[in-house]
């Protein structure tokens, strides 16, 4: 079992922050953790981790980190998805192997900050994030869907 | 058809310029070909033997005249003049330079058409029954609802990087022209006891190393829910699919080793939430898609033809298809010539077969997964023109569901991932049964193969299946019996020992004879391998 302490030890370098409160006081514990430590503010997801675990939590929690160890395992955005939809309105923040093509998805799903483990291009980061001017599907944001915008009277 | 409004078109195009960004920043290196791999793969680039194949998308088969007329100056601009239709509804070419990929598709884009999830671990193309909108037997059009689906799976920001591939198929009859529960979720439209129409859910279906047929998981979902409950089935696969072990990770096998009663479960409690958390798009939005696919104008006209020409006849026969309007069929354009390559066409029976959808079917093509093409609305009155235009061209075999009906994958010949050929095979299986002329003696009799285990060619639903494998170093090939796509489904068995290339063609005449000694009324191969079983057939081959 991994010590909570060996979490958060070095802060993540956030490069992308789409809030306007002040950063949370890092230092993550993981999921286990979370649930048995009461006054925990800042919790970390790894891909195998439920996130409904979570949701009794979430009132006190003003940090959830969700890694991606690699970026082709999708399970970080269904758990992003699943702690918005629960009403979840701290920070939520990409940490790991993100990536620009990563970023809108990620964005939709609701996360609102980004650590990734390589610094991006901020040029080719700003492309990204604004890749879809109009979407298909509702997701963790509030944007109106293109059916939506269609049948406006 | 569907037509784009200025939303779709706008969804195309910005993919065409985000996937030219990251053809830009991969020749910058700032993306690894690791990190490439799968942008490429979500716009349809796949890398084979000897060059990249691009895979285009033709949703649900469906397409116009101009669409055909785009892909075959698509074949002679970026390729060498020819396309291949595949078992998924779409066109692969096999000759394209990663330099010309951005402007392939920013042509296809100018007709309405992308190469967007063709590839890679995402919802793909959603495909449907190849006679929706013209079949006799459909309670409904399928396309609206494979349209909605695919609107709804495009660009999905959830679902992008599931654990593996993701297939869905839609129909709306009692009989399955789609493969339905060999998809990763198969739907069928269908009406309730009070009339209404709503939808039936199967999931965890699908061929490959470990064909699954997928079992029904939900009776009736009613259509303003449709893409709550697809959101649903998909959340608990993106979750808790396997992603240790890519061959164990379609949704199939987490449907096996969970069990359907709780994976249903799953699904259920996650459907429930988001009725209340609120995915599905308005109403509105179906009846607006549906309207694209109102029935053309059709004219009342002669019901019969002269059959004077035997050879006309027997085309009319094959090749055409009961239509709703009994002035009209649907017909049939084999793709599958005597000695031919299952599904390949050249640029200008793509212009001829183009020119013919907008004589003689509204404009209108498709794409069957058994590899040919369609022209969903031919008035009787006219066939005779048609059949005239299309034997002219090499399109006029009568051979629909025939033995030289046969789908075959790519195999050793462009694939990276084949064991064995499958092209030269079912060319001569084709001029051997041509040459004997058992052809029409043996009736339906749907032969499928794959050049390795993946399973592209549905060996496992061929009445015979044949598999390419790879033995000490030599092509070799496993002969099966008994399989179905068909709403009878059903996985073939394997016979025995495989056979080299000679041997597996002897093989298949002599479970075609076993069936011909074997046969009463009116059975087909497959109804008389159900009823006789495995034994005879193995007597004959290894006795």
């Amino acid at each position: 079992m991994v010590d909570a302490r060996d979490l958060g030890t070095s802060p993540d370098e956030v490069q992308f922050r789409f809030r306007d409160d002040e950063p949370a006081d890092h230092g993550t514990i993981t999921v286990d953790a979370c649930c048995d430590q009461t006054n925990a503010t800042a919790v970390r997801i790894e891909p195998g981790d439920d996130a409904r675990v979570l949701l009794p939590f979430l009132d006190r929690l003003a940090l959830i980190e969700v890694n991606f160890p690699g970026f082709g395992d999708g399970r970080g955005y269904s758990s992003a998805r699943i702690l918005r939809e629960a009403g979840y309105t701290g920070e939520l923040r990409a940490v790991g192997d993100v990536l620009i093509d990563q970023l809108s998805h990620m964005r939709r799903c609701g996360f609102d900050s980004f650590a990734p483990d390589k610094r991006l291009d901020e040029d080719d980061a700003a492309r990204a994030f604004a890749t879809w001017e109009k979407v298909y599907q509702r997701a963790a944001d509030v944007r109106r869907i293109i059916a939506d915008i269609r049948h406006e009277a | 058809m569907y037509q784009y409004d200025q939303y779709d078109q706008a969804m195309v195009d910005a993919r065409v310029e985000e996937f030219r960004d990251q053809a830009r920043r991969r020749l910058e290196g700032k993306l690894t070909e690791d990190q490439f791999k799968p942008l490429r793969l979500m716009n349809g680039l796949y890398l084979q033997l000897h060059a990249y194949m691009l895979r285009v998308a033709i949703p649900y088969g469906t397409l116009n005249a101009r669409q055909m007329e785009a892909l075959a100056d698509i074949a002679d601009k970026y390729d060498r003049g020819y396309g291949h239709f595949t078992t998924r509804q779409n066109i692969q070419y096999n000759w394209i330079k990663l330099d010309d990929a951005a402007d392939a598709l920013a042509d296809l884009a100018k007709v309405e058409m992308h190469a967007i999830q063709t590839s890679g671990n995402c919802i793909r193309n959603i495909s449907s029954d190849h006679f929706a909108g013209a079949a006799h037997d459909e309670v409904a059009d399928p396309r609206p609802y494979a349209e909605l689906l695919r609107q709804w799976s495009s660009f999905h920001p959830e679902f992008t990087y599931l654990p593996r591939k993701f297939k869905i198929a839609v129909i709306a009859a009692e009989k399955d022209r789609a493969a339905m529960r060999l998809h990763d979720i198969g739907i069928r439209i269908l009406k309730n006891d009070a009339g209404e129409i709503g939808a039936q859910f199967y999931a965890g279906g699908g061929m490959g190393r470990t064909p699954m047929i997928a079992p029904l998981i939900r009776d009736f979902v009613p259509l303003d829910q449709l893409i709550t409950y697809a959101e649903a089935c998909l959340r608990v696969y993106n979750r808790y699919g396997r992603r240790d072990n890519k061959y164990k990770a379609r949704i199939k096998i987490l449907v096996h080793e969970l069990g359907a009663a709780e994976y249903t479960r799953q699904v259920e409690e996650e459907f429930a939430h988001m009725l209340s958390a609120g995915v599905e798009p308005p109403r509105e939005e179906l009846a607006r898609i549906a309207a694209y696919f109102n029935d053309p104008a059709f004219v009342d006209g002669p019901k019969t033809i002269d059959r004077s020409d035997p050879d006309f006849a027997l085309w009319v026969d094959r090749n055409t298809h009961r239509h709703k309007h009994d002035a009209y069929v649907s017909a049939v354009i084999s793709l599958k010539p005597v000695g031919g390559i299952p599904g390949d066409a050249t640029s200008d029976q793509m212009r001829l077969v183009a020119k013919l959808a907008r004589d003689y079917s509204f404009d209108e093509l498709r794409v069957m997964h058994t590899q040919n093409l369609l022209l969903p609305h031919v008035r009787i009155a006219d066939l005779p023109a048609l059949w005239a235009a299309l034997d002219a061209a090499g399109l006029g075999s009568p051979n629909m569901d025939t033995i030289e009906d046969i789908i075959a994958c790519p195999g050793l010949d462009y694939c990276s991932l084949a064991n064995a050929r499958s092209i030269p095979l079912a060319q001569r299986i084709t001029e051997r049964f041509a040459a004997n002329g058992r052809t029409g003696e043996l009736g339906e009799l749907k032969l499928k193969i794959s050049g390795c285990i993946n399973a592209c060619g549905h060996h496992h639903a061929g009445h015979i299946g044949i598999l390419g494998v790879d033995k000490k170093g030599t092509e070799n090939y496993q002969l099966s019996l008994g399989g179905s796509e068909a709403e009878d489904v059903s996985l073939a068995k394997i016979t025995g020992p495989g056979f080299d290339e000679d041997g597996v063609i002897a093989a298949v005449e002599t479970v075609t004879d076993v069936y011909l000694g074997a046969r009463q009324d009116g059975e087909r191969f497959l109804d008389t391998y159900r009823r006789i079983g495995m034994e005879p057939f193995k007597e004959a081959l290894y006795g």
